[in-house]
């Protein structure tokens, strides 16, 4: 009976966002898991949402301003990354609050109806539409096609940069793109779970993936899996409680928990096999 | 004459306005073997570090093969004291290897056979090829130690800088890789970071002491005046052959008064 939710376009839609979504997240997760950049992806997705608001209150479309500001803070913030090192914390706390900040202003005084912020800060997968697919489709293109031509680069970067920079690599241009890539995912996933759940999905996938893999693409391969997975169930979670139950459950927080509660038991899986092994 | 590989002329840097090298002067001709020693901080680190384009001096000029530090970059092999990176990083030994094949490869050209053959090679050298397919966090540190020489050799570098490279070994893989040195110092330059003078001074072709200023006589012979300079601490003992106790004496009671 929870299968006869295929039957719904809007289901299948957000089905198909989701696993398009996976990929630009396993791929851009592993990057921000290994290069420990988790703090700053955050800073740019809810920075994206200011532009969420300037959407809003100039009347155009409120994902091409997520999409502005996802990229302008993230290579902001990677320029400031690369100039001051760890000490960046005030400012990755600043442009989180300043975006969330500006996105509740502008679309606070926006005239007429008021938009529904959950579905931005939460995610709506159910009323995504055919254009969100195909620009989630885009993006994945564009990440796919970047990381096969410059993995051993962007893989050296994340390992050792320092090593990367005395054979010549152009670090600080890869760093960016590096960057620039996150905050296209992070627009793609803003739909899928929303601006605050963001990080959860570029990182907990990720994070389970490094626990099994001793190479960056099997790394990625299964972050995209575990991602798939968790959206997906996520998905036909929402609509078991709503069908059941009766319970209106959005699916980017049951997306999230899903993917916490499978970090919980891989830990648990991989501290069991040392302890075997060792004993 | 011959273009030096390295040229430095009265060179200072000071980092978070604690003065670091001053007025260093530092010719390096192809075929040198210098080994470089100091107490701690003296600035030994930060020396390779200003001929590796990582630090700009603030006055003074650093040449390498005849230009700027940051042009000279994929003809440098390098190997740092500490090891920056995490552990858990899903990457093989010979993944880590192949980075020294970055060096002049350009973004867009694939990895050749024959840079898989370099960097074989380079794991054979220090006696790691049966763990080129080894996660790189499962190594002990001296087998990491040795990953981080093969990868430098892997540049097929003009010029090899190494930092305390074998801090971590034992004495067997040490004397090893000294020996590889030894034998590599025919084709290369070398600067060799150490603090144990009694083994630079048993490999290495001229010695250097260095304490923010650099005492250099194109030498292998350590003077009571260079070592008193750069160490500040009795020299005749040094001169008898007790130069490990009477260095790590002065560490300690050095370290002691932090």
């Amino acid at each position: 009976m929870t299968l006869d939710a295929l039957d719904f376009p809007f289901f299948q839609r957000a089905l198909v966002a989701g696993l398009l979504a996976s990929v630009a997240g396993g791929v851009i997760g592993t990057y921000v898991m290994v290069r420990r950049i988790v703090s700053v992806s955050g800073g740019i997705s809810h920075a994206a949402f200011g532009g969420v608001g300037l959407g809003y209150f100039l009347g155009f479309s409120p994902v091409m301003g997520a999409l502005g500001f996802g990229l302008l803070s993230g290579i902001g913030v990677g320029l400031a990354y690369r100039r001051f090192g760890s000490g960046l914390d005030t400012l990755i706390a600043m442009v989180w609050a300043v975006g969330m900040a500006l996105g509740m202003l502008l679309i606070a005084m926006t005239p007429g109806y008021a938009p529904d912020l959950t579905s931005y800060l939460f995610g709506s997968l159910v009323l995504v539409s055919r254009d969100y697919i195909l620009l989630i489709a885009g993006v994945d293109l564009v990440i796919l096609v970047t990381v096969a031509v410059l993995f051993d680069h962007l893989r050296a970067i994340a390992f050792d940069e320092e090593f990367a920079q005395v054979v010549g690599e152009p670090v600080a241009g890869l760093f960016l793109t590096l960057m620039g890539l996150t905050a296209l995912t992070v627009v793609s996933l803003m739909r899928v779970v929303g601006v605050i759940l963001v990080i959860a999905l570029l990182s907990l996938p990720a994070a389970i993936a490094q626990q099994w893999s001793e190479d960056l693409r099997n790394m990625m391969l299964v972050a995209v899996l575990v991602s798939a997975f968790c959206t997906t169930g996520g998905l036909f979670l929402s609509f078991w409680l709503s069908v059941a139950w009766g319970l209106d459950a959005p699916s980017g927080p049951l997306i999230v928990l899903l993917a916490a509660s499978l970090y919980g038991l891989s830990s648990a899986f991989k501290a069991a096999g040392k302890t075997e092994v060792s004993s | 004459m011959k273009e030096p590989i390295v040229e430095m002329r009265d060179l200072w840097l000071s980092l978070k306005g604690r003065p670091i090298l001053e007025a260093v002067d530092l010719t390096l001709e192809e075929g040198d073997y210098l080994g470089l020693i100091g107490p701690n901080g003296s600035g030994k680190t930060t020396l390779l570090r200003v001929i590796l384009g990582l630090l700009s001096p603030d006055r003074g000029t650093v040449r390498v093969f005849g230009q700027e530090p940051a042009q000279a970059r994929g003809r440098i092999g390098y190997v740092p004291q500490y090891t920056r990176f995490d552990a858990d990083f899903p990457m093989s030994v010979l993944d880590v290897v192949l980075m020294g094949r970055l060096a002049g490869r350009g973004l867009f050209r694939r990895q050749s056979d024959r840079d898989r053959d370099v960097a074989l090679s380079s794991l054979e050298k220090v006696e790691m090829t049966d763990l080129a397919g080894r996660q790189i966090g499962k190594l002990s540190g001296g087998q990491l130690q040795r990953v981080m020489i093969a990868r430098a050799l892997a540049v097929e570098p003009r010029l090899l800088l190494l930092d305390e490279p074998t801090a971590s070994l034992d004495t067997r893989v040490g004397v090893s890789v000294y020996e590889l040195l030894k034998a590599l110092s025919r084709e290369v330059t070398l600067v060799l970071v150490s603090h144990d003078v009694g083994v630079i001074s048993r490999y290495v072709k001229t010695v250097a002491c260095l304490n923010r200023r650099l005492y250099y006589h194109r030498s292998k012979e350590i003077t009571p005046e260079m070592f008193e300079a750069a160490y500040g601490c009795p020299v005749d003992l040094v001169a008898h052959g007790h130069a490990h106790r009477v260095l790590a004496d002065h560490l300690v009671e050095e370290a002691g008064q932090d």
